[in-house]
């Protein structure tokens, strides 16, 4: 269970650091929100794993940290809002700059021929 | 209980809203005064707040009255109530600057300057990390929209690094939040003060990793040295009111540093004592460098004042990696007097290009400025407060900081490091002043009217660089108290959870 937790996490961060460091702007908000997939999940799991603990309150059964599961509404909808403004933005960018590369422009991918 | 602490946020937010709504959002006249009446209210408020923390009081307000370390709690003290007043300070000369004709550029400017007073006022007043993280959020929002405000090529190319690179940002916060909740336990920093103490094993490894991990947060948010590359072009790009309130944005940073790593991971902390003193002596050397050397090579105005907030940050750290009394005292009255006077300088840059016509603020030959007098002693006045010429505030904020250096290690790294970076300063702006002032070409056809309300709104910061120096003394005496409260708190981190010591 935690080792799974563990590479769910840490899968979900590599990949979403791999994308971030991409050049254009689709890839990198894609990476942005697996950033924040993993991040939910590893705040989730600060108020430590229980198995078969009490959904809510149960008597005789372990009752799971509470305030992790609020801290993960707060950046669930934060996060979604923040996604919503960075695609909003890239695709602004891609109007106004004429191109989807983080810089604004493609010349450095010109001098190795790969694009005009 | 009193309900003052709460009104530096509750203002902003109802005046934000209020201006969304048709009485007020239908012409920019009602718009403009509304603002400016809200900010002054703003103002006045910090005022009251910092009279009432001067007394030594601590207002400890537990929002819904649930109490720490349960509830979310707002303290205001001597430091919280001196930064809520640079604040309002800058909001109401930045919002009279865009009242002569800066807010006709795009829609909704009233308001998200409004908003974003308010996540700045929220995280200079929260005792909670979590809650920190919401008005982080809150005002980093409301500054990517407004740096984008009037549009232009140039403005989205910086917002999408600016607005990338502060989602990572908000990532690796919550990455710390969730290290430091499960290794601690708690989520007020004065309870987290106290619990830290008592850690030990894979829980104390785990607090440093997520204390660190709040630096290179905070480091993001101030401009610390190998995360300082986006500002100068987002703030040469964004408007001039616009980076006049974001002249107090490298100072949250500062701020959150102060109060966290200073309380949290302080001098009293236990085994982790301390914990970021060591990663920013070189940070704070190498961030003063990179500054200097970046003001040498600005090709435009706006660049170099860009690069100078990134040389008053440096010199902040290294007041913060001295770590006494003394230097936190001075790392305040110069993170004052380096807000206004950096403002007060974007809003001169702005001016000069306006006047300048296709040249902007390059630094090139051009057509000379429409006043060359008027335009000329207020850049000459800013250029000798921030390079920290006697008369004026940053001769002493920079002197206070040098005198807190007391060993042979600490003055041998600060004071050459802060002297050249001077003299850099000192070069780049002779450089700028004689090219922008004096090697003009042609004549200034155009008519440019330009309004005093423009004037106004500078001279209000600019005014600060003398008075701050004629008033040194109590500034001084209201800093070395801030800093003594400060490591009150550190020690005996219980007043902040008691309610604060009436």
């Amino acid at each position: 269970m935690e080792m799974l937790v563990a590479l769910a996490i840490g899968i979900l961060t590599a990949s979403g650091t791999f994308l971030t460091l991409r050049g254009r702007t689709f890839p990198v908000v894609l990476g942005l929100t697996l950033l924040a997939y993993a991040v939910n999940l590893f705040i989730f799991s600060s108020g430590r794993l229980v198995i078969d603990g009490a959904a809510v309150l149960q008597q005789g059964l372990p009752v799971p940290d509470p305030l992790p599961q609020a801290l993960v509404l707060t950046a669930i909808v934060i996060g979604f809002a923040m996604t919503a403004f960075a695609v909003i933005l890239s695709m602004r960018a891609r109007a106004d700059l004429g191109n989807d590369h983080v810089d604004g422009s493609i010349r450095s991918q010109q001098n190795d021929g790969d694009q005009r | 209980m009193s309900h003052l602490p709460i009104l530096p946020i509750l203002i902003p937010m109802l005046a934000g809203i209020l201006l969304l709504l048709p009485p007020l959002r239908t012409t920019l006249t009602r718009q403009r005064i509304a603002s400016l009446v809200s900010a002054g209210i703003n103002l006045l408020v910090a005022v009251v707040l910092l009279n009432q923390s001067a007394t030594g009081e601590v207002a400890v307000y537990a929002v819904g009255d649930w109490h720490p370390p349960y509830g979310i709690v707002l303290i205001a003290d001597r430091l919280s109530a001196l930064m809520l007043l640079l604040t309002a300070i800058l909001l109401f000369a930045a919002l009279l600057y865009a009242s002569a004709g800066e807010d006709e550029t795009g829609r909704f400017f009233y308001p998200l300057m409004m908003f974003q007073a308010l996540g700045i006022n929220g995280a200079f007043l929260t005792g909670d990390l979590f809650n920190l993280f919401v008005f982080f959020e809150i005002l980093l929002i409301a500054s990517y929209s407004l740096l984008i405000h009037g549009g232009g090529k140039h403005k989205t190319r910086a917002a999408v690094h600016y607005v990338f690179l502060n989602l990572v940002g908000s990532a690796i916060f919550l990455f710390a939040l969730g290290v430091v909740y499960g290794s601690i336990g708690s989520l007020n920093m004065a309870d987290m003060a106290l619990r830290v103490r008592e850690l030990s094993g894979a829980e104390l490894e785990l607090a440093k990793v997520g204390g660190l991990l709040l630096l290179v947060v905070f480091g993001l948010k101030a401009a610390m040295l190998p995360l300082q590359f986006w500002l100068p072009r987002t703030y040469a790009t964004a408007p001039g009111p616009v980076v006049a309130l974001f002249a107090i944005l490298t100072k949250v940073g500062i701020y959150c540093m102060m109060r966290v790593h200073g309380m949290i991971f302080g001098d009293y902390a236990g085994d982790i004592a301390d914990l970021i003193q060591p990663w920013l002596w070189a940070t704070a050397i190498l961030t003063i460098a990179i500054g200097a050397i970046g003001a040498l090579s600005s090709p435009s105005l706006k660049r170099l004042a860009g690069h100078l907030v990134i040389v008053s940050v440096g010199t902040l750290l290294s007041a913060l990696a001295i770590n006494t009394p003394a230097a936190i005292s001075a790392a305040l009255y110069y993170a004052a007097h380096s807000t206004l006077a950096g403002a007060a300088l974007f809003l001169v840059s702005e001016l000069i290009s306006e006047q300048r016509g296709g040249a902007l603020d390059m630094i090139v030959r051009s057509r000379p400025v429409a006043q060359p007098v008027a335009l000329g002693i207020t850049f000459f006045i800013t250029a000798l407060a921030l390079i920290g010429m006697p008369p004026f505030s940053g001769f002493i904020g920079k002197l206070m900081v040098m005198q807190s250096a007391t060993t042979m290690m600490q003055m041998s790294s600060t004071w050459p490091t802060l002297l050249i970076a001077t003299l850099f300063a000192l070069v780049a702006f002779s450089r700028a002043g004689s090219t922008l002032f004096w090697r003009a070409t042609g004549k200034n056809s155009d008519n440019i009217k330009v309004s005093s309300t423009k004037y106004a709104a500078i001279w209000l910061l600019l005014l600060a660089a003398p008075l701050m120096s004629l008033f040194a003394g109590p500034i001084v005496d209201f800093t070395a108290a801030t800093a003594a409260q400060l490591d009150q708190f550190a020690q005996t981190p219980e007043i902040l959870l008691n309610g604060g010591n009436r």
